[in-house]
């Protein structure tokens, strides 16, 4: 090969700097619709989502709707809502219980397994077999602890590899439970942000803004999230590779040595959780879970863990994306989940006290690429300030630009693969 | 008096849209009916213009302010809501508004809503339940948009004056996503 070769990812992205129309170039985002969203493993959805044989659910891979079903067996199935036949949707609920699809064009009929059970008048289809005739079904489904991903390729990773570090986040989520488990039971908010949505993925862990964003509910709730991103924090982001990162409170949480601090609460204002934490998993080890906390992590391309709340980032267009978000709900533990929802929806959503205004961050971005100069967004913040924690991933100040770093080394790797 | 009951007939995926039994009054109080009807422009203009304190005071001390997601009936105790505020929570919005910094609303939308429809609902207590429609026209930075709702409310005399008790607002689009909204809705 020429030395002097350069692909276009050499000219798009360049160390700390990466090109404006890598967020409204058409071209991109459908290349990045093949080799991103149906390659890697994306989040789908929760078991908790469907809890009963035949629930289902509409999920999405990207831009493509996925129906996340608990099929007669009790197994998970992720089901493509395309009728073989002439492309109708079998399906358009969005939730229900079913244990059959039935096709509203010609009445062909799908089990909740995705097996073609019946076509109307089967005498014109003499001596065909149906077997090569159910729903399509995404290529590969796995899930770790409750959470349901999926991946478009036959080959590659398997989830846990891909999750890496990272699983140690969902980890450290779970076990704020007292039940070990989690449950996404109280419907989504659905966000329509005219940007893209790697705008929104690399907001997820910035530790820059909120002290400017966030500044108007800052200034009149008493809130502590200011003082985790002030330019004194001593809380660190961290990457686990492959395009996973965090922002991690805990030292500042251990600083204070407060369980549920948090929270923005104490131990004394939530008497059930504390004691049920302390019965599941000892004294010693529950007020170390509350006094870390719930993670901040963002795993890549779409599930972003916001300590309560989890978000499905989910891509429309280059131009547009939807921001799905719901409280996370400890199983078992009626009296915090209140508060998380609560909060939550004092948060988020289009009318949040925080979203709307992140929202209006990434909207203004990508209305700003339109304005061509100067050509590259800047992205060196502490980068001479790097450095490797005891596990060897790279951490940095919570407020530094290293985690978009980290996600665009990522990215560019997943547009370089043949 | 006497009294609709407007039971909804139909598929479930119906009442889910439209909302299980209300009991309509049949009978006609021209002189509520106006009261109510100039009482609830007077808040629509309020929030149309921005005029955060006038519209706070509106509110009872025990208000709530209830704007659903995914349905009307659904339970705000289980299901996410767009807006669940209690009394403080209108109070903290308002505060958040005043700051001049809530960038969503800076600047302002510009805003023109038409309110009409209005029926009056059969009521236990001396709070008076009223329905009616809503359009309302947004334009700020992103561009145009248009919100369509059925909003509820019961009002409550307090010293003589109306007050809003309890408003919910139901988007007629809820169950999609949508853009943000954070003028007052
Ligand atoms: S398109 Fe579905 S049966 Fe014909
Ligand atoms: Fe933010």
């Amino acid at each position: 090969m020429d030395g002097n070769f350069k692909s276009k990812w050499d000219e798009l992205i360049q160390p700390g700097m990466v090109h404006g129309s890598l967020y409204y170039d058409d071209a991109i985002f459908k290349e990045e619709v093949e080799k991103i969203w149906f390659t890697t493993w994306v989040y789908i959805g929760h078991e908790s989502e469907i809890p009963d044989r035949n629930d289902f659910v509409t999920k999405s891979i990207g831009p493509m709707p996925v129906l996340m079903v608990r099929d007669s067996n009790g197994e998970i199935q992720l089901l493509l809502n395309r009728c073989p036949h002439r492309g109708n949707a079998v399906c358009v609920q969005e939730r229900g219980n079913r244990a059959r699809f039935t096709c509203p064009y010609h009445s062909w009929t799908f089990s909740n397994t995705g097996d073609l059970i019946n076509y109307a008048f089967p005498e014109g289809y003499k001596g065909t077999d149906k077997s090569g005739l159910g729903l399509g079904k995404v290529t590969r489904t796995a899930s770790y602890r409750g959470f349901v991903f999926g991946s478009m390729a036959a080959e590659g990773p398997t989830l846990e590899e891909h999750l890496g570090g990272a699983k140690r986040c969902i980890d450290q989520l779970c076990d704020n439970s007292p039940t070990g488990e989690i449950e996404i039971s109280a419907g989504f908010l659905k966000h329509r942000t005219r940007a893209n949505w790697k705008f929104i993925l690399e907001n997820e862990c910035d530790g820059y803004h909120p002290a400017f964003v966030h500044s108007s509910i800052f200034s009149v709730a008493d809130s502590a999230i200011g003082d985790l991103y002030g330019n004194d924090a001593v809380a660190v982001t961290r990457s686990f590779g492959n395009g996973h990162v965090e922002v991690d409170p805990r030292p500042e949480f251990r600083r204070r040595d407060k369980p549920m601090s948090w929270f923005g609460t104490s131990a004394e204002k939530l008497p059930d959780y504390v004691a049920q934490m302390n019965a599941a998993y000892g004294e010693e080890r529950a007020r170390q879970i509350m006094i870390d906390g719930s993670p901040h992590t963002m795993i890549f391309p779409n599930l972003f863990i916001a300590e309560i709340q989890i978000f499905v980032i989910q891509p429309v267009s280059a131009n547009e994306s939807i921001q799905h978000s719901t409280a996370i709900q400890f199983k078992g533990a009626p009296d915090i989940n209140r508060r998380l929802r609560q909060q939550t929806m004092g948060s988020v959503g289009p009318a949040g006290f925080l979203l709307a205004d992140d929202t209006e961050m990434y909207e203004r971005n990508q209305r700003g690429l339109e304005i061509r100069q100067p050509e590259y967004l800047y992205l060196k913040r502490g980068d001479f300030r790097e450095r490797r924690d005891e596990d060897g991933f790279l951490i940095a100040h919570s407020t530094d630009d290293m985690p978009s770093r980290e996600i665009w080394k990522h990215y560019r790797k997943m547009m370089e693969a043949k | 008096m006497s009294t609709d009951t407007a039971e909804i007939e139909g598929p479930d995926i119906l009442k889910e849209w439209v909302g299980k039994t209300r009991t309509y009054e049949k009978s006609f109080n021209p002189e509520l009916y106006h009261e109510v009807q100039q009482f609830i422009f007077r808040e629509a203009r309020l929030q149309d213009i921005h005029d955060y304190d006038a519209w706070e005071d509106l509110w009872t001390d025990d208000a709530l302010y209830w704007v659903p997601a995914n349905g009307t009936d659904t339970d705000p105790e289980r299901q996410m809501s767009l807006i669940y505020d209690n009394r403080s929570r209108i109070a903290l919005r308002i505060r958040q508004l005043k700051t001049g910094r809530r960038h969503s609303q800076t600047p302002p939308s510009q805003l023109a809503r038409v309110v009409s429809n209005f029926e009056f609902l059969k009521s236990e207590a001396d709070d008076i339940k009223v329905m009616c429609n809503a359009q309302i026209f947004e334009t700020n930075l992103r561009g145009d948009t248009m919100w369509s709702s059925r909003n509820e409310y019961s009002l409550r005399r307090v010293d003589g004056e109306l007050k809003i008790a309890y408003k919910k607002v139901v988007l007629i689009n809820n169950n999609k996503a949508i853009y943000t909204l954070s003028f007052l809705v």
